[in-house]
């Protein structure tokens, strides 16, 4: 009995211990941007929406939102409409050379990172003239991508019965309208999933933007909220805090909206 | 029976192919054009760097200068030049305290004891502590950076006031540890949720009777629970060596410093080729980080045919 | 509606694996006609190539007097039920039921009516906006016919129709079955491994093994006069008596006993010959008393089934099985005779049936 207890008293120490450690450095998030004058030191916040509308009046930091929308959306249509078509010619038709193609592709997506890839993307943007241009950075996260989001989807093709597609094929259907009328409806969840996951991955991104994109007015909300923190001189914490939460809180809602909806699933643990 | 009897899709090589055969009636003209855009794109922006850094190490290619405009071929003199900087030492040293400190000690053990502890709880506590964990893990780098730049603060940040030592200058003189403990805080909830499902798996039954033949707590992971995820243990160490070893967030803390005391491999390389101007030199270090990522990735690959 | 002609087919796939070999067979115009065989006989190819969604290797299909064999699925004028319904989940019933009439250009209204008429015939009518989801097997399977039927095809093509539902469930669907096919007298080719099944159903059938068609016949013709031992075998709820035997005069010697030469081998067979002596439980006369031409042994098993019982008698170490109305059955031990029916039983020979 009293080893039960101890149990239990250890367990909630633990606990408690682990719920301090996650929690002690997202407060500062939850606090300071309704303080008047926030600085490092966590305070009982007084509520004032002072600090919001100073990043409304700030020259960058919306547009910096905006900037990330569109990079994030950018690079969700493209990588979606490519990893589909890709995967379902993969999934469905023996082409040559298919499954050297596709360890390929899992290889690359594993080893070629923004890493070990800076140097050469960062030459071939300027040879290309895609400093500084949203397009060209789309084209590149794009390419980073693809080959993981390929992956993920060919999964969730495979894992669709063939018979659905012979059906409308016995009845008279196209190829095309096979495509629109079955295929499409059928993996929308794994659509879906891969939207989700590029629009997480290029809204958290810095590395890239901060590389590629130099003119203030095209950076995204990552470059901006490192230039505010480092910029010379006292880092202006309103601004900083106020900034850090609106760039945070679409991640978070879309993360709720994801796991309600589908569940947080795995997809082969290819990439996070 | 389905199985037993659909055959497999036939190839063109049946002598009496008239259309084609797969489930769509595409065809391999469509689906070639259906694959084309996206290899295009991943030719272009992913493998065409990855072959052109390696070209790169092998000149004396400057941002800016003579060589930024008639650069030569230098053969391996970049590559010789890093194995004998003590600066590349020095990161890689740096690098491999940074994968085993926050990966391999710290994400693992500590993903694996929240997933164990909370393995038969339903309820508040269990979507608590997972959404905490999770959150950590989904903000933006940049977001989070700045939070622990807050909490580490000498004067006023959070935890010198829990610990009551004002003026530690926690990134200052510990950078490192710094680093290592935020990326542990950062990156837990990954194998946390694969460990996690890992658990769910575990036949309750084999445990029963585990627990029926009297094993302890520790009997049970080391006879029971172990045995069953080793395969998950193994995808996660690679899985997250590899994210941890190519992670750029380091720089968002502490920029490499003070004095390149946190100066990982990646961090280095954007220092040297970007900052710095030494493109070759650069190129040279990113092959040495290609060629551990592909060990790493190759050692993935082969573990994951092996499963099926 | 249409007649069905294949000659010569072939399907070879690559590697060498002959799925279907020259296979020659004529399915007249609205006949509901049974494919029967193991898994992997390739019955399931067979119709997949009929239905154009595999290509042959060889030889040609037939279907009304126009031959199909290089034309696409959706040229075929056939319909096909698959084996899980492939009814498109993202569609209710009327879409589901509708949609080989969008593939073909008819209007919304024209669409809709037809669906809800053919969904009426079906008992449907409650059901028409309901995802396939909502539905239970027996519904979606009657929502499967219901989209083959609205397409007013030439010939059905069925996989399995009814290996996706429970045991009920499935004596009630055969019989719903067949009535609709007899009223629509759409020709009709079904596939299924239970011989029960095809028995029950078809007008005629093929029982196939390993690409081949080992006979064809009416479901009587077959239960009556397997024309091989694969098909003695494969057909019957319980198995047939298959008995090495050898000619003794006008008798046979089967299991240490005599038993008279069975009528449709009388005059065929030559003296000393080995051969196989077939004859089904149900064939099988069982007495406790010793009777002319009868099996005598001990009574090692005996099986329950239902209004009858299946008794398993060692026969000088041969097992012989006779089927035994209820009340006769005996007790595990008892001595007994078992009497094959002289009109049924049946001589084999290298595996075929010796016959006139």
């Amino acid at each position: 009995m009293t080893r039960f207890v101890a149990g239990r008293i250890g367990f909630y120490t633990l606990i408690a211990v682990l719920l301090a450690f996650f929690t002690i450095p997202l407060l500062w998030l939850a606090t300071a941007p309704f303080t008047s004058d926030p600085t490092y030191e966590v305070r009982m916040p007084d509520f004032t929406s002072e600090n919001f509308q100073m990043i409304i009046d700030h020259p960058y930091a919306l547009w910096s939102l905006v900037n990330s929308l569109v990079l994030a959306v950018g690079t969700a249509v493209l990588v979606v409409v490519l990893s589909a078509l890709a995967a379902y010619a993969l999934s469905r038709v023996r082409l040559p050379g298919r499954d050297a193609l596709l360890y390929a592709l899992l290889l690359l997506s594993s080893i070629i990172t923004g890493t070990a890839a800076m140097v050469p993307l960062f030459q071939l943007a300027i040879e290309l003239g895609l400093i500084d241009s949203q397009t060209g950075l789309i084209l590149i996260l794009s390419g980073g991508l693809l080959p993981a989001a390929i992956f993920m989807i060919k999964d969730f093709m495979d894992s669709t019965p063939k018979s659905y597609e012979e059906s409308a094929r016995v009845f008279g259907a196209s190829p095309l309208q096979i495509v629109r009328h079955v295929v499409v409806p059928l993996v929308r969840p794994g659509l879906a999933t891969i939207a989700v996951w590029t629009i997480a991955n290029v809204w958290g991104n810095f590395l890239m933007p901060f590389l590629l994109l130099s003119d203030v007015e095209k950076q995204p909300a990552a470059v901006i909220m490192y230039t505010l923190y480092t910029e010379g001189g006292q880092a202006n914490l309103k601004v900083l805090s106020t900034f850090g939460l609106l760039y945070s809180v679409p991640v978070v809602l879309m993360y709720l909206f994801v796991s309600k909806k589908y569940g947080f699933r795995f997809h082969g643990g290819i990439k996070r | 029976m389905a199985q037993a009897t659909s055959p497999p899709e036939a190839r063109d090589d049946a002598p009496a192919r008239r259309y084609s055969v797969d489930a769509a009636g595409l065809g391999r003209l469509r689906a070639g054009a259906f694959v084309a855009p996206a290899l295009a794109l991943i030719t272009v922006f992913l493998v065409f760097p990855a072959l052109w850094v390696i070209y790169l190490g092998l000149m004396n290619y400057r941002l800016t200068g003579v060589e930024a405009v008639n650069p030569k071929i230098v053969g391996a003199d970049n590559f010789i030049k890093a194995i004998s900087d003590p600066a590349f030492w020095d990161s890689t040293w740096l690098t491999f305290q940074f994968v085993l400190g926050s990966a391999v000690i710290g994400q693992v053990v500590l993903g694996f004891s929240i997933a164990w502890m909370l393995r038969d709880r339903r309820g508040t506590l269990k979507s608590v502590v997972e959404g905490l964990v999770i959150l950590a893990w989904i903000l933006p780098g940049a977001v989070v950076a700045f939070l622990w730049v807050a909490l580490l603060d000498r004067d006023s940040g959070t935890l010198n006031a829990l610990l009551g030592i004002p003026g530690f200058p926690w990134l200052l003189d510990h950078p490192m540890l710094s680093i290592i403990i935020f990326n542990t805080w950062r990156g837990t909830a990954f194998s946390m949720m694969l460990y996690g499902a890992a658990l769910g798996n575990v036949p309750p039954s084999h445990l029963e009777s585990a627990r029926l033949a009297g094993a302890s707590g520790w009997q049970q992971l080391r006879d029971v629970v172990f045995p069953h995820i080793r395969g998950h243990i193994l995808t996660n160490l690679l899985l997250i060596s590899l994210w941890t070893f190519n992670d750029f967030s380091p720089f968002l803390l502490t920029a490499g410093g003070p004095d390149g005391k946190s100066e990982v491999l990646a961090v280095h390389v954007y220092k040297v080729a970007l900052q710095g101007g030494d493109l070759g030199y650069g190129a040279a270090i990113s092959t040495i980080i290609l060629l551990i990522n592909l060990v790493v990735a190759v050692f993935y690959l082969r573990l994951l045919r092996s499963k099926k | 509606m249409a007649a069905i002609e294949l000659r010569g087919l072939t399907k070879v796939y690559p590697g060498g694996v002959k799925a279907l070999d020259s296979l020659d067979l004529v399915i007249p115009d609205g006949e509901f006609f049974a494919l029967l065989g193991p898994s992997g006989c390739g019955k399931t190819t067979l119709l997949r190539t009929l239905a154009g969604l595999e290509t042959a290797t060889g030889g040609s299909v037939v279907i009304g007097e126009r031959d199909v064999t290089g034309i696409q699925p959706g040229a075929r004028d056939v319909a096909m039920v698959f084996q899980d319904y492939a009814l498109f989940p993202h569609m209710n019933v009327t879409d589901n039921i509708a949609y080989p009439l969008r593939i073909k250009k008819v209007g919304k209204a024209e669409r809709q009516r037809k669906a809800a008429e053919v969904g009426a015939r079906l008992g449907l009518d409650q059901l028409m906006d309901r995802r396939p989801g909502q539905l239970s097997g027996g519904q979606q399977q009657r929502v499967a016919l219901a989209r083959v039927m609205a397409t007013q095809a030439q010939a059905f093509l069925f996989d399995e129709p009814l290996s996706n539902l429970d045991a009920r469930l499935r004596l009630e669907a055969r019989t719903f079955l067949k009535k609709l096919q007899r009223e629509l007298g759409v020709t009709t080719v079904f596939v299924t491994h239970d011989q029960a099944e095809a028995l029950a159903m078809a007008d005629r059938m093929a029982i196939m093994e390993a690409g081949h068609i080992r006979q064809i016949g009416t479901p009587a013709e077959v239960f009556q006069r397997p024309a091989n031992t694969f098909v003695a075998a494969f057909i019957g709820s319980t198995p047939m008596n298959l008995l090495d035997a050898a000619v003794r005069g006008d008798t046979l010697e089967v299991a240490g006993c005599k038993v008279p030469v069975p009528v449709s081998a009388e005059g065929l067979l030559t003296e000393g010959e080995r051969l196989v002596y077939g004859v089904r439980p149900e064939y099988t006369t069982y007495s406790a008393e010793p009777a002319e031409g009868s099996l005598g042994g001990r009574v090692s098993i005996v099986e329950n089934l239902g209004a009858s019982h299946l008794v398993t008698l060692e026969v000088n170490d041969v097992a012989v099985q006779a089927v035994v109305p209820e009340g006769d059955e005996p007790a595990v031990g008892d001595e007994g005779f078992a009497a094959p029916r002289r009109d049924r039983a049946l001589v084999y020979r290298d595996g075929e049936l010796v016959s006139a």
